[in-house]
C-alpha cells in the first residue's frame, strides 16, 4: 500500500498541496478526481519523484520513502505515465523500452536479440501488435501509450500512475487499455488513474479520491458514489449562488461565430472543435469554461486566424462576414488575443516594456511614413503604464524583469493599444498574484462598460462566475452550454463541462 | 563596471570590443612601425570595407535568428555578372542580338542579381520551412557553380579605368570603398534603430511566436532581410572585382565565415533578437586590423588562421562572461 501522509508542497510560496493524505490500494484502480488546478498532477509528481522538496511522508509497504528522483522512484517500483508521453520518436520500440537500461553481452556490445525477445513478450502483454523494431514516431498515440505501459511493466513497477491516459485515444483503444488495466489489477498492481471523464472512472475505478484546492476532501469506494455526488464533492465550496453582476441585457452583436470546426492535426484524429456557434455582444463579458483539453485555447486561436488550413465555419464582426486567415486580418477586424502563455507567445522578454507595448501599432507611430516617432512611442507606453498600473520605474525597463502580473499587463497594454472591439483573454490571471488579479477584473469591467466585447477563457470556475455576464461551457470540442451567469452555478457549469462523458 | 553590466549589456559588449581593438592596435603598433602610417590605415579600411558590407547584411539576418552561408558565393557570382555584362554585354548570335551595358547598368544588374539570390534564400526558408543553415548552404554551392558557368572558370579582367574607381578610387581624401561601406552602415543603422522593419527584425529574433501573434508578417520581413543581405554581398562583390580589375571565379571563398565572425565578435547573439550594426562594424574592424597586423608582423599564413580563430573564441567567451554575471 502506498500512503501519503500530510504532504504539503509549495511553489515559490504558493501552496499547491495542503496537508494531503491518501491511501492507494494494491490490486485496485484508484481514481484521482478534481477540477483543474486541484493539485492532482502535483501530487502525482511528488509520488513519482519529480518533486522531491515537499513536507510530509510517503509510506510505501510500511517504509518511509525518501525519493531522490524519478529514477529512484522507478527503482522502488513507482512509475508515472505522463499525459504528454515520454518517448523518443526517432527510436524503435525496443530502444525506447530499454533506453538508459540497455542490455549488453559479456564484451559490452548491445544484446539486441535478447532485448527484442523481451520486447516481444512485453508487447504481447499490452496487446500491441507491432514490430519491436518499428519507430515509435510511426505509431499512433494510443499505441505509444501502450509502449509506455510496456516500459513500466519491464521495470516491474508495482505502482503505475496514469495521467489522463484516454485524453488522446479512440474508444476502441480505450477498451483495449481497460482490458490491460484489468489484468494489471488482477496481478496485484496499484493503478492510479487520473481522468476528467467521469463515465470512464465508473467503468474502471474501484476506489476514488477527490481533490480540491490542494487538499484531499474525500475518498472511498467508487461503487457507492453517484456522478452527481462526485461533482458536488469536486466543486465543494459553499455553493455561492450566482454572482449575477449584471442584470443587463446585451443586444448589439459584435462577434458572431457559426459552425466553427477545427480538424485534428493528425490525419485520423477526431475534430478538435465541432460545430461551435455563439454570439458576443457589445459591452458583454462572456466566460468560457471547460476542462483541460476541451478546446478553449484552440477556439481562441481559430478566431484569431492561427489555424487557417484546418478550420471551417463563419465569423461575423458587426454582422459582416469576415475571413480571418492570419492574425493580421484578425487585428484588422478589431480582434485582440491575450494568449495563455505570456512568456512563449505574449512578450519579447529581452526587450523593453516600451518596445513590447508598441509592437502592435508601430504603423501608427511613424512620421513621414518611415521613421519611428520615438516621442509618440514613449508617450504611448507611459500612458499605458499609468492606466494599467504597471509597476516599473521606466518604460525602458526590460519586460522579462517584471513580475507575472505586470508582464500580463504589458500584454494587455499592447493589445489595448490596437483599440480592439473584441478582446479574447486566454487565462489572463494564470500565475499572477491576487492584487493584480483584481486589477485585471476591474480593467475588464471598465473596458466592457466602454463597449468592448470580451471573451474570457478560464480554468477557474469562481473567476468565470464572478467576472462574466454570460457563461459558455465546452466539453471535448463542443459547446455544451450557453447561459446567463444568473443561472450558472459551480455544479451545473461543471456538469456541462463533463456532460459529454455522462451522456455519451 | 558591475553597474554598467546590469543596465546595458549591449553597450558593455561595445565597450569590450573597443578595449580589445585599442589593445590590439597598441600591440601591433609597438611591434611594427609600419602599422600607424596613413598608407596602411587607408589600406586596412579599404580591405575592411568589403567585410563590413557583407557583415551588415549578415547582422540583419542573424538578428532574426537566421544565418546566411551563401554570401561568399553570391559575392563572387554578382561580381562576375557585373564584370561580364560590362565587358561582353549580352550576345545572342542566333537572334543577332547584342545588348551593351554601361557601368551603371552593370552595377545595377549585379546588385539586383544579389537581391534575387538572397530573396530566393528567403523564399526557400519561409515557404518550405527549410532551416536557414541548410537553405543557404545549398545556395553557397549553387551560386559558386553558377559563377563557374558564367565565367567558364576563367577570370574576367581588364574592365577599364572608370570601373576601377569603385575599388581603388578616392573621394574627398577617403577611399571610395570606405564611403560605400560607410553609407551601408549608416542606412542599416537607421533601419535597425528607427524604422518599423528594424523593430520587426528584432521582434522575430526575440520571440517569433509573439511576433506572429502581434500581427507581423514574419515571412515578408525575412524575405526583405535575406534580399538585403544578398544585395549587400553583391556590393561587396563589385568592390572586390573593381579593386582587382578582375572577377575571379573563386572570389569570396570563406567570406561568410569572416562575416559571421564579425557579427559574433560584435556581440550579436546567434539566437537572434540582440545585437547591433555598430557592434558588427567593430567586429569587422577588429578582424581587419588583426589580419593586417599579422601580415605586417610576418606571421606565417598558417599561424594567422590559428590566431584569428583564437581571437574569435576569446571575444565570444568574454562577451558571454559579461552577460552571465
Amino acid at each position: 500500500m502506498l500512503i501519503a501522509r500530510n504532504i504539503t508542497k509549495k511553489f515559490a510560496g504558493v501552496v499547491a498541496l495542503n496537508n494531503v493524505n491518501l491511501e492507494l490500494h494494491p490490486g485496485k484502480v484508484n481514481a484521482i478526481i478534481g477540477e483543474n488546478g486541484a493539485g492532482k498532477s502535483t501530487l502525482m509528481k511528488v509520488l513519482s519523484g519529480v518533486h522531491v522538496d515537499y513536507e510530509g511522508d510517503i509510506i510505501f509497504n510500511n517504509e518511509v520513502l525518501q525519493l531522490t528522483g524519478t529514477k529512484d522512484a522507478e527503482a522502488k517500483g513507482i512509475v508515472i505515465i505522463h499525459q504528454e508521453l515520454n518517448l523518443v520518436p526517432g527510436l524503435s520500440i525496443t530502444e525506447n523500452i530499454f533506453l538508459g537500461r540497455e542490455k549488453c553481452n559479456a564484451i559490452g556490445i548491445l544484446d539486441k536479440k535478447e532485448m527484442t525477445r523481451q520486447t516481444q513478450k512485453l508487447l504481447a502483454k499490452v496487446k500491441l501488435d507491432a514490430d519491436p523494431a518499428a519507430l515509435v514516431g510511426s505509431l499512433k498515440v494510443g499505441q505509444q501509450q501502450l509502449v509506455e505501459i510496456a516500459k513500466a511493466l519491464y521495470t516491474n513497477a508495482s505502482v503505475i500512475i496514469m495521467d489522463e491516459p484516454t485524453s488522446a485515444i479512440s474508444d476502441k483503444e480505450v477498451d483495449n487499455l481497460f482490458v490491460i488495466i484489468d489484468e494489471l489489477r488482477s496481478e496485484g498492481k496499484t493503478i492510479v488513474y487520473i481522468s476528467h471523464k467521469l463515465k470512464e472512472l465508473f467503468t474502471i475505478a474501484d476506489r476514488f479520491v477527490v481533490m480540491r484546492d490542494g487538499c484531499t476532501v474525500e475518498s472511498g469506494v467508487m461503487a457507492e458514489m453517484t456522478q452527481d455526488a462526485l461533482i458536488r464533492k469536486m466543486t465543494g465550496r459553499a455553493v455561492n449562488g450566482p454572482a449575477g453582476n449584471t442584470k443587463q441585457t446585451f443586444t448589439e452583436p459584435v462577434l458572431r461565430v457559426q459552425n466553427i470546426n477545427l480538424k485534428s492535426t493528425s490525419r485520423h484524429g477526431a475534430n478538435v472543435l465541432t460545430d461551435i456557434s455563439f454570439t458576443l455582444h457589445k459591452g458583454e463579458i462572456v466566460g468560457l469554461y471547460g476542462l483541460m483539453g476541451a478546446g478553449r485555447t484552440e477556439l481562441m486561436e481559430t478566431l484569431f486566424g492561427l489555424h487557417p488550413k484546418r478550420a471551417t465555419g463563419n465569423i461575423f464582426v458587426h454582422e459582416q462576414q469576415v475571413h480571418i486567415q492570419t492574425p493580421i486580418q484578425a487585428i484588422k477586424h478589431g480582434i485582440a488575443l491575450v494568449p495563455e502563455d505570456r512568456k512563449a507567445h505574449g512578450l519579447i522578454l529581452d526587450q523593453k516594456i516600451k518596445t513590447n507595448i508598441s509592437i502592435t501599432v508601430l504603423n501608427q507611430l511613424e512620421k513621414w511614413g518611415i521613421v519611428l516617432h520615438n516621442k509618440k512611442e514613449t508617450r504611448l507606453s507611459k500612458d499605458y503604464i499609468q492606466r494599467l498600473g504597471i509597476k516599473t520605474y521606466s518604460e525602458n525597463n526590460i519586460a522579462g524583469n517584471l513580475s507575472g502580473g505586470n508582464q500580463q499587463k504589458i500584454v494587455l497594454a499592447k493589445w489595448l493599444a490596437t483599440n480592439p472591439r473584441i478582446l479574447l483573454l486566454d487565462e489572463p490571471t494564470r500565475g499572477i498574484d491576487i492584487n493584480a488579479r483584481f486589477e485585471i477584473y476591474n480593467l475588464m469591467k471598465k473596458l466592457a462598460e466602454a463597449g468592448m466585447a470580451i471573451l474570457l477563457v478560464s480554468s477557474e470556475l469562481p473567476e468565470i462566475l464572478t467576472a462574466s455576464d454570460r457563461v459558455l461551457v465546452m466539453a471535448e470540442g463542443r459547446l455544451t452550454a450557453d447561459m446567463p451567469v444568473t443561472e450558472a452555478t459551480e455544479s451545473n457549469v461543471l456538469k456541462y463541462a463533463i456532460q459529454h462523458n455522462i451522456t455519451a | 563596471m558591475i553597474a554598467i553590466q546590469k543596465n546595458n549589456t549591449i553597450n558593455l559588449a561595445r565597450l569590450q570590443s573597443l578595449i580589445a581593438l585599442v589593445t590590439l592596435c597598441a600591440i601591433i603598433a609597438i611591434l611594427s612601425d609600419k602599422f600607424l602610417t596613413m598608407d596602411n590605415g587607408w589600406n586596412v579600411l579599404r580591405q575592411i570595407a568589403v567585410n563590413v558590407c557583407i557583415s551588415v547584411g549578415m547582422t540583419l539576418i542573424v538578428l532574426t535568428a537566421g544565418i546566411d552561408l551563401s554570401v561568399g558565393s553570391v559575392l563572387a557570382l554578382c561580381g562576375a555578372i557585373t564584370a561580364g555584362l560590362l565587358k561582353n554585354g549580352i550576345k545572342m548570335p542566333s537572334a543577332d542580338l547584342f545588348i551593351g551595358f554601361t557601368i551603371l547598368g552593370a552595377l545595377l544588374a549585379g546588385i539586383i542579381a544579389g537581391a534575387l539570390l538572397g530573396w530566393f534564400n528567403g523564399f526557400v526558408i519561409t515557404k518550405f520551412k527549410v532551416p536557414p543553415f541548410v537553405a543557404t548552404l545549398a545556395m553557397l554551392t549553387i551560386a559558386r557553380g553558377l559563377t563557374m558557368l558564367w565565367t567558364q572558370g576563367h577570370p574576367i579582367s581588364n574592365l577599364g579605368p572608370a570601373f576601377s574607381v569603385i575599388g581603388t578610387g578616392w573621394f574627398l581624401g577617403i577611399p571610395v570603398p570606405v564611403w560605400i561601406a560607410g553609407m551601408v552602415v549608416l542606412i542599416a543603422s537607421f533601419i535597425t534603430r528607427q524604422t518599423r522593419l528594424g523593430r520587426y527584425i528584432y521582434a522575430i529574433g526575440g520571440n517569433e511566436n509573439a511576433a506572429i501573434l502581434s500581427g507581423i508578417s514574419i515571412n515578408k520581413v525575412k524575405l526583405i532581410v535575406y534580399s538585403i543581405a544578398g544585395a549587400l554581398a553583391a556590393v561587396g562583390g563589385i568592390m572586390v572585382t573593381s579593386r582587382l580589375d578582375s572577377a575571379q571565379p573563386n572570389a569570396g571563398t570563406g567570406y561568410e565565415l569572416d562575416a559571421i565572425a564579425a557579427v559574433v565578435i560584435g556581440g550579436t547573439s546567434l539566437s537572434g533578437g540582440k545585437g547591433s550594426i555598430g557592434g558588427t562594424v567593430m567586429g569587422a574592424v577588429i578582424i581587419g586590423v588583426l589580419n593586417n597586423g599579422l601580415v605586417l608582423l610576418n606571421v606565417s599564413p598558417f599561424w594567422q588562421q590559428v590566431v584569428k580563430g583564437a581571437v574569435i573564441l576569446i571575444a565570444v567567451i568574454i562577451d558571454k562572461g559579461g552577460k552571465k554575471k
